[in-house]
């Protein structure tokens, strides 16, 4: 067991826990306003496109990494043109935006790199001397910011208010779209960076490299109960298992038991066994004003 | 039908133009695409062989969506169909043609059907959305059926199940009759065209079918006349369950005739698509499911000039406009979701 307590494996486990972190607080963002972000898988992997192909063209991380936040909110905002604006179905357009982007980055792929499954090799984050990528300490940060601006806030305050009950929000002179657009945008900014540390990660994009970790962020903030600091445990746990996997590959637990852990959660949290999960009382429902 | 025509036309637009700001010919890209792909009896078989498993998804999604349900979940439904086809095709290598077929299909409709209604049943004793559960029991039946390939069945050096037997083969068109010749296209398209059928009997001509409708058009009305919404939730979603489980015969029985993981190319999520355009209508269902299938094979016919990916773009445009678009040439389209 104290091969558990090493630094490589904490820090394995925060590795693949990032990717999960990131949308699962967009989601908090998206949600909290009212909006379902299943489109969270496709920003991931756009991000991880445009972060590639940023670093490719610029040969800076840095730029890459906007690159990639550029793509997520620029997604983003067609989920959010498609339902806030024009009220469309938010299912519906979470997984259409997830086709086109699929094949948008596949296309562009071939474009770029001349093969539509994986681009060429890009450098990865510096750790700048420290024992840690100092990227986790931002996502650390981003997390506790996330709890304060969602509920010491303002703007967290309307968020919630656009969420639970749009109506009475609208009522008080609250501009129950531009929040929830916010929300939404916020939500694409965040997958976006989560896309850009994934190609980060491998050194490369590849086709589909998302691979399901918008739907289990969107798994983890259901279980967090759509709060920031439930989402980002929720993460941990998965990312602690996938990690405990890698390590201890002869543990005589099939993996895909291992995969199967967050959605067998969030079905068991959502039929109410772990208490009551609660989400807010307008998600998922367009807003028509009443004139 | 002035909205999903405007919005197909929009999305070919939009095509269009990233066609031609890679500096390629749109013009010749669509030429090819439908004229090329429709010209000879080969491409139209491609089309309808990839259409099939379109039809029983799309008459999935439009099955539980009459029950006012949103079935997220035929891709899972119809991963484990295939896998409860290939099964049975596999391990009964001794039964006639004449049991084991029949034997096949009922396996994919049943273990589909089970899948689905664990959701539905989800959603009757909990009242937790159907939406998330299927979603997330698609990402559940991958899991399984990627362990009991990979752990359980695996024919070695392959990534594949054994083969089923050959008495559990749904022919192709080509070896019965000459037609289509090449092409992959089997008697997995009767099987979709009669599911086609036996939705429109369910839904007009039975009592559970009008139940059915009822629950979908008014809850409260159906809670009203006596009848049980749970039960009908948990029927509406094991049929439509069904529906998609038998979407895997046409690649384990009709084509490669053993079982692979990945083999459903989103068959399950463009459904929806299917069954929007459709409207839920089960013969409008077979033309849309073929016009999605001139997509999905017209992008290999186009690759050489343009990324075959463009055909996704396509399907993933087309689906926005039409549910943007809707709003304002077409009232009656307007999704209804319990």
């Amino acid at each position: 067991m104290e091969d558990l307590l090493t630094l490589a494996f904490v820090l394995q486990t925060l590795r693949i826990t990032i990717p999960y972190l990131l949308p699962s607080l967009g989601a908090v963002y998206s949600e909290k306003g009212g909006v379902v972000n299943i489109a969270l898988e496709g920003i991931l992997l756009g991000g991880a496109f445009a972060a590639t192909a940023g670093t490719f063209y610029t040969g800076n991380v840095i730029a890459g990494t906007i690159f990639g936040v550029l793509a997520g909110l620029l997604i983003a905002l067609i989920h959010g043109l498609v339902t806030i604006t024009y009220k469309a179905n938010q299912i519906v357009s979470g997984i259409a935006i997830n086709i086109l982007v699929f094949g948008i980055t596949k296309f562009f792929c071939k474009i770029l790199f001349n093969s539509s499954s994986n681009s060429a090799r890009i450098p990865g984050l510096e750790t700048l001397g420290l024992p840690f990528n100092p990227f986790l300490l931002l996502c650390v940060l981003i997390l506790a910011l996330t709890y304060y601006v969602i509920y010491r806030t303002r703007f967290g305050l309307r968020l919630r208010a656009v969420g639970e009950n749009p109506e009475a929000a609208d009522s008080v002179g609250i501009n129950v779209n531009m929040v929830r657009y916010a929300g939404v945008l916020i939500s694409g900014a965040l997958a976006g960076l989560g896309g850009a540390w994934l190609a980060f990660d491998q050194h490369s994009f590849t086709d589909g490299m998302s691979a399901g970790r918008g739907y289990i962020a969107l798994a983890a903030m259901i279980i967090g109960k759509w709060n920031p600091l439930g989402a980002a445990a929720a993460c941990l746990l998965f990312g602690f298992a996938e990690s405990f996997t890698l390590q201890f590959q002869d543990s005589g637990i099939p993996t895909q038991f291992i995969q199967m852990l967050p959605y067998l959660l969030t079905i068991i949290v959502l039929a109410g066994f772990i208490g009551k999960a609660n989400p807010p009382a307008a998600d998922g429902i367009p807003y028509e004003k009443k004139d | 039908m002035a909205g999903p025509a405007i919005s197909v036309a929009a999305s070919m637009v939009l095509g269009g133009v990233l066609i031609a700001a890679i500096g390629r010919d749109p013009f010749e890209v669509y030429q090819k695409l439908f004229v090329d792909t429709l010209g000879n009896t080969y491409g139209i078989g491609q089309v309808l062989f990839k259409a099939t498993p379109l039809i029983l998804t799309g008459l999935s999604v439009a099955f539980a969506f009459r029950a006012g349900l949103f079935n997220i979940g035929a891709e899972g439904q119809m991963t484990i169909g295939a896998f409860g086809s290939a099964w049975v095709g596999f391990t009964f290598t001794s039964l006639p043609w004449i049991i084991l077929i029949p034997l096949c299909v009922a396996a994919g409709f049943a273990a589909g059907a089970f899948w689905a209604s664990i959701a539905g049943y989800l959603k009757a004793r909990f009242g937790s959305h159907e939406v998330i559960n299927t979603i997330m029991l698609n990402f559940i039946a991958l899991a399984l059926v990627s362990y009991l390939v990979n752990n359980i069945y695996l024919v070695p050096a392959t990534i594949h199940t054994p083969e089923i037997s050959p008495n559990a083969y749904l022919h192709r068109f080509d070896e019965l009759t000459g037609l289509f010749k090449g092409s992959p296209f089997n008697l997995s398209f009767v099987i979709a065209l009669l599911a086609c059928c036996l939705m429109y009997y369910i839904i007009e001509k039975t009592p559970t079918g009008y139940r059915i409708k009822t629950l979908g058009l008014n809850r409260n009305a159906a809670v009203y006349a006596k009848m049980n919404p749970g039960r009908l939730t948990i029927a509406a979603m094991a049929i439509a369950g069904g529906f998609a489980g038998l979407g895997g015969l046409n690649f384990v029985n009709g084509y490669k005739h053993y079982f692979e993981i990945g083999f459903t190319e989103n068959a399950g999520y463009v459904g929806i698509a299917v069954a929007l355009i459709a409207r839920n209508n089960p013969f409008a269902i077979i033309a849309i499911a073929v016009f999605f299938g001139i997509l999905e094979y017209g992008g290999l016919t186009v690759n050489t000039i343009v990324p075959k990916e463009i055909v996704t773009i396509l399907q993933g445009v087309i689906i926005l406009m039409i549910i943007t678009l809707t709003r304002y040439f077409d009232k009656k389209l307007k999704l209804k979701t319990a």
